[in-house]
């Protein structure tokens, strides 16, 4: 009886705005993903993007005053980050898994490296919970959308990830636009990162990212990489994340936290069990090293 | 139509003296122009000349070199040596992107299309005026016109996976017309086309021709270049042998000229006997394909012991999933496939292995073998898990070791040893470790995927060898191949699949090829 | 074939031992000298630093020993990686499964009542039931549905982090020291033994050295062995030769998870005798143990040795910490960058390296070209 009052007495829009904080750097994070993804590159060091983001983000914000200085300074950083592993996986053609968790790896040791003092020091002007990147994002989304579909960028970006033999053949360089996705995808995460530390909580921790990185990696595969669908799988997720911390009132926390990644772990089999049609599979030549045909 | 293609400043044309034909300058001029791999002598010192208006046919047998010239003329390889004029100009090559702007187009022999993209879409990939916006919008009218232009019609809408074969060869035909391409190379055309979807092909290039294009073909057969070519060039072991137009050449001085030596068309010695007992039997199969349609629908046929059937039939036709239903790799939806005294429909591949079903895979490198492991433990790759080759859990290294070069030397498979790892092996000696370890089983039957394709004469003569002896002593095969020469050679009866339906069974002594050919493209006979 | 200079790369897809070590050691100079500049840029003298680690870790014989601690769980776990890896099954749960392990082994522990005798050999095999367990959903969904083992392993990482949470401060809770939590301490039947003087749990040790001998056997020697390396080398391959991918990956996995439950035994049994909090139970155990088994380069031998280098890695660490005052996450740094130019280097293990200037006009040998040779010149249909 009393989850039913609950419920009832939460609005809905309150969910959803909740939802929506949670969900903002999910969907910055997704749309970087399946952008790189969409080229035919999986890159698994979002996590380390996102923690990297998020502690430059924060010092940025926090030396000068201005948590939108921070948010640069994160998505810049976040790119930087994608740069080393693109040259890993795409100029020396290392197995792009690998390279990615390398790249967490590293991410998450040397936040914590850097990072170490600035713990507990509260922003003085943080970025309020719900703020402009939410409806930023969802712009993003469109334009992404857009462009990936409806233009020439866009055709030479998914040709990348089909087929990139016949993008070669055609003249185009597979390589630099692989690497462009990449440090695109880079330049998002980073910016989902910086989002967490200056504004969903102004702060810096260690290993703030919690994992969500992982999340996002598999919210792109769920998003079927359409930019579109991420706004709606990241709200999704987003909602479901707020439910569950809200129902620590009555179930103790750890088993919570686990339900985001378990909620991972569902949407991925609903998301196979669906993908036997083409429109929704995967790139063709996804975590596929391009070699150019070496005899 | 497109734009012009970019000039460095420079030497006059330079007319190359040849076999005294037209004095006006040469599209394409190849001069000298060698190419080396490690340990091969890909291209060695070659020069021809082609000329705008004029289809050229570029003939020679698989690993002669002309893959590897059309890809220096691509950009994708340097040549060592030599040099390539156009339109009496010399030019640098150093990327496809040269090369197409340079007004060379390329057809390929595997399509270069993304499936999921559209036709339009696939199109406006390669061309740069269609602006950024809506490109696919903008080139369907070039589509269309083209189409009717040269006889390719395509519907811009329709997305790849969708085209039939030759309807996608139109796609890449266009690409490369579309981009502005004077001189236009095909890469064996033909090997997925039906007889009558190449003619139309060879309609196609004579409208090219008539609009001042030059035409480079590659092929190895010789039928094609007596119908469609005006001259051509012949090359063997990398070098040019003679350069003749058509009317000076017929199949047999052509065929010398490819081999170097007169050649048989006819393997002799093809025995006519009949056994009693069928080595295969197929009753009304149905078998779906990767994307759940039907691809084999209700065939039927059996296959006596000591006989050769050959399945005819363009690639994408239900070889491979009847291939497949045949030797456990994939499951039947309907019907029966019976070995003598066993019916084995659905049964697994380790199954059919254990009654006598031998397989010998279309693809010799991913499926055929492991290549990263020895020559000695590909021999045993299905066997290991019996006696002598295992006792109990275990694997009985110096039995297999025995094994593999006792086969070494019977199959005469050229290694430096059993340890060698499988990769290191040519193609040739691939397929020879692949019918050792197949038939040294003694199968009651063999399934046999394009069994010499990518070989050379004197492996092709090989492994033909082999299947007849074995189908000479009693087993029966089914030779599934695109190659119509062979299955002519080697079969006793012929079977045609068309869209997964056998069209007919003939005698192989008894048909024509064109007879083939109708059947293969969806007559009945 | 490339021509760098004066130094030619010849494409030879054989490797050679010695190359391997070489290329291996040269990627871990790579990183070690990259971590260099880090702690430069962050204020430490590196040449500083890397010599009170060597110092204080090998030089000193009551430091010496440390590196063998978390080598023990690393070997355990790598073991089990490296087979893993061979099946082609990118298991990057090894955290997870440990930590089932843990859970398995204080439950055995602390809240059932089996006789002394007992006690340790039902700890170690109801650890690595629980270690196959943690791995058996995501190979299923594997095997079954094509889904990303990589994500969904590391999902039940942290599912198995909260839960060892949970339980630690919840339904198990024992006393609590200054607001760690943690349950009750292990009954001395179930306290595993050291080497004297030292924390090495030897018997979990022994336990590592003789898996590693025992997968060498297996994959070599062994029928199972043999379709495992198939499989992972070419799951078409496998198929056409008979081989079950479901029965060979399944179990491949179900020993992987295993092993890495019996590292998780090891830990609670051999060093904490109690379960606490899981980022203290496994400092990121599983996550190395992949670095671990990656530098053994498939032989199940070598990951003794890699086990005991990235022991070294902890220990410096640790050092790091108490003497540079550097946080702990150093050793993430280390890791990482190993891990990057060991997959960066990895193409060297192709080429062969050889010196020579000026390298026109060689005489080519004048072979013939026959058919394409097979090393993957040959065009397949698409």
């Amino acid at each position: 009886m009393e989850v039913i009052t609950w419920l009832l007495e939460s609005s809905l829009a309150g969910i959803l705005v909740r939802g929506l904080a949670y969900g903002t750097p999910l969907l910055w994070g997704s749309l970087g993903e399946i952008y790189a993804e969409r080229a035919g590159v999986v890159n698994l060091g979002v996590e380390g993007m996102m923690i990297l983001g998020a502690f430059s983000g924060f010092a940025t914000a926090h030396v000068t005053g201005n948590p939108v200085a921070g948010l640069c300074a994160a998505g810049l950083i976040g790119a930087l980050a994608a740069l080393l592993h693109a040259f890993f996986s795409i100029t020396l053609r290392a197995n792009q898994y690998v390279s990615g968790l390398a790249l967490s790896m590293f991410g998450l040791g040397l936040s914590g490296l850097l990072g170490r003092g600035w713990e507990g020091i509260p922003l003085e002007r943080p970025l309020p919970e719900v703020t402009i990147l939410a409806p930023l994002g969802f712009a993003l989304a469109v334009v992404l959308w857009v462009v990936l579909y409806h233009t020439r960028w866009g055709i030479i970006l998914r040709t990348t990830g089909e087929a990139p033999a016949a993008a070669d053949a055609l003249g185009i360089n597979v390589i630099l636009v692989r690497y462009v996705a990449v440090v695109f995808g880079g330049l998002l995460a980073g910016i989902a990162g910086g989002f967490l530390s200056v504004a969903y909580r102004p702060s810096w921790t260690e290993g703030m990212t919690s994992g969500i990185g992982w999340i996002v990696v598999a919210l792109a595969i769920f998003a079927s990489w359409d930019p579109l669908k991420a706004i709606w799988t990241s709200l999704l997720f987003g909602v479901l994340f707020h439910l569950s911390f809200r129902l620590q009132t009555w179930i103790p926390a750890e088993p919570l936290q686990m339900m985001p990644f378990a909620f991972t772990i569902i949407v991925l089999t609903a998301t196979a069990r669906r993908s036997g049609r083409v429109r929704q599979a995967a790139p063709e030549a996804l975590g596929l090293p391009y070699v150019r045909g070496e005899r | 139509m497109g734009e012009p293609p970019d000039m460095p400043a420079g030497q006059p044309p330079i007319v190359p003296s040849g076999a005294g034909e037209m004095a006006r300058v040469p599209r394409l001029s190849v001069r000298n122009v060698t190419k080396t791999f490690p340990g091969v002598i890909a291209n060695a010192d070659v020069s021809l000349a082609i000329h705008g208006g004029e289809v050229h046919a570029l003939l020679g047998e698989n690993g002669a070199g002309k893959t590897t010239l059309m890809n220096i003329l691509y950009g994708i390889y340097q040549p060592d040596a030599g040099e390539i004029f156009i339109d009496g100009r010399r030019v640098d090559i150093r990327s496809p992107r040269d090369a197409i702007a340079h007004g060379l187009g390329m057809v390929p022999q595997h399509f270069l299309l993304v499936r999921r993209h559209t036709v339009a879409e696939n199109v406006a990939l390669g061309l740069r005026e269609t602006g950024f916006l809506f490109p696919a919008r903008r080139v369907e009218e070039q589509i269309r016109e083209a189409g009717e232009r040269y006889g390719l019609a395509v519907d811009p809408h329709a997305h790849v996976w969708q085209l039939s074969i030759s309807e996608q060869q139109r796609v890449e035909i266009l690409k490369a017309l579309l981009r502005g391409a004077e001189i236009l190379v095909l890469d064996e055309p033909t090997s997925v086309l039906t007889p009558q979807e190449a003619a139309q092909l060879f309609t196609v290039l004579k409208r090219m021709k008539a609009e001042g294009h030059a035409v480079i073909f590659i092929t190895h057969k010789l039928d094609e270049v007596m119908e469609a070519a005006d001259r051509v060039t012949v090359l063997r072991k990398g070098k040019v042998i003679g350069t003749e137009p058509i009317t000076a050449v017929d199949k047999r001085t052509l065929a010398r000229m490819m081999v170097g030596r007169d050649v048989e068309f006819q393997l002799p010695g093809r025995l006519d006997t009949e056994g009693d007992r069928a080595a295969l039997t197929v009753e009304d199969l149905w078998v779906r394909d990767d994307r759940d349609l039907p691809a084999v629908r209700g065939v039927s046929f059996a296959v006596r012991q000591g006989e050769i059937l050959g399945v005819a039939g363009v690639a994408g036709n239900g070889q491979r999933e009847l291939i497949e239903a045949l030797t456990g790799l994939r499951p039947a939806e309907k019907g029966r496939v019976i070995v003598p005294a066993r019916e084995v429909t659905n049964r697994s591949a380790r199954e059919l292995y254990e009654v006598g079903v031998a397989h010998i895979p279309e693809e010799r490198m991913r499926t055929g073998i492991v290549p990263q492991m020895t020559v000695a433990e590909n021999l045993v790759l299905k066997r290991f898990r019996y006696p002598p080759f295992s006792r109990g859990p275990l694997v009985d290294l110096r039995a297999v070791g025995g094994f593999a070069i006792q086969m070494i030397a019977e199959y005469g498979i050229a290694t430096p040893g059993p340890r060698t790892p499988a990769r290191s092996l040519s193609g040739g000696n691939i397929q020879k470790l692949i019918l050792a370890r197949e038939l040294s089983a003694q199968p009651g039957l063999i399934v046999a995927a394009h069994p010499t394709y990518g070989l050379d004469v004197s492996a092709t003569e090989q492994i033909h060898r082999l299947l007849l002896h074995r189908r000479n002593e009693g087993a029966g095969i089914v030779l599934v191949s695109e190659d119509l020469e062979e299955i002519l050679a080697l079969s006793d009866r012929i079977a045609v699949l068309f869209r997964g339906e056998v069209m007919g069974i003939v005698a192989a002594s008894a048909v024509e090829r064109e007879t083939l050919g109708l059947m293969m493209a969806g007559q009945r006979s | 074939m490339r021509q760098l200079g004066p130094l030619r790369f010849e494409h030879d897809p054989e490797s050679s031992l010695t190359r391997t070590m070489f290329v291996s050691a040269l990627a871990i100079a790579a990183a070690f000298l990259v971590a260099g500049l880090i702690f430069w840029a962050y204020g430490v003298d590196p040449l500083r630093a890397y010599r009170v680690i060597l110092v204080d870790t090998l030089a000193d014989p009551r430091a010496l020993p440390e590196i063998f601690v978390p080598a023990i769980p690393l070997l355990l776990a790598g073991i089990g990686l490296l087979l893993a890896f061979r099946a082609q099954f990118y298991n990057i749960g090894a955290e997870g499964q440990l930590l089932a392990g843990t859970i398995a082994a204080t439950w055995i522990a602390v809240f059932t009542s089996t006789p002394g005798p007992l006690m340790l050999p039902m700890m170690f095999i109801t650890g690595f039931l629980a270690g196959a367990l943690w791995g058996l959903l995501p190979s299923l969904l594997k095997l079954r549905l094509n889904v990303n083992e990589v994500i969904t392993t590391l999902m039940m990482n942290y599912i198995a982090l909260y839960a060892v949470s949970w339980l630690v401060t919840g339904p198990w809770k024992g006393p609590s020291v200054r607001g760690f939590a943690y349950t009750d301490t292990f009954p001395d039947s179930a306290w595993l033994p050291y080497l004297p003087g030292t924390r090495i749990h030897w018997p979990t040790l022994l336990l590592g050295i003789a898996l590693a001998i025992l997968v060498a056997f297996l994959l070599n020697r062994t029928r199972f062995g043999f379709e495992i390396r198939v499989q992972g080398h070419s799951p078409e391959a496998a198929r056409y030769a008979g081989i079950n991918p479901l029965r060979t990956t399944l179990l491949v996995m179900l020993i992987s998870g295993g092993f890495a439950g019996l590292a998780g035994v090891g830990e609670v049994a051999g060093i904490h005798h109690k379960l606490l909090d899981p980022s203290q139970v496994s400092l990121g155990y599983g996550y190395v143990a992949i670095i671990a088994a990656w530098l053994a380069r498939g032989n199940p031998l070598a990951v003794i040795v890699t086990a005991v280098f990235f022991g070294l890695i902890y220990s410096s660490g640790d050092v790091m910490q108490v003497s540079l005052q550097m946080p702990a996450r150093v050793t993430d740094v280390f890791n990482g960058l190993i891990l990057f130019f060991l997959i960066g280097s990895e193409r060297l293990l192709h080429y062969r390296v050889r010196w020579m200037p000026a390298a026109t006009n060689q005489t080519v040998p004048a072979t013939l070209p026959e058919e394409q040779a097979a090393s993957g010149r040959e065009r397949w249909k698409s």
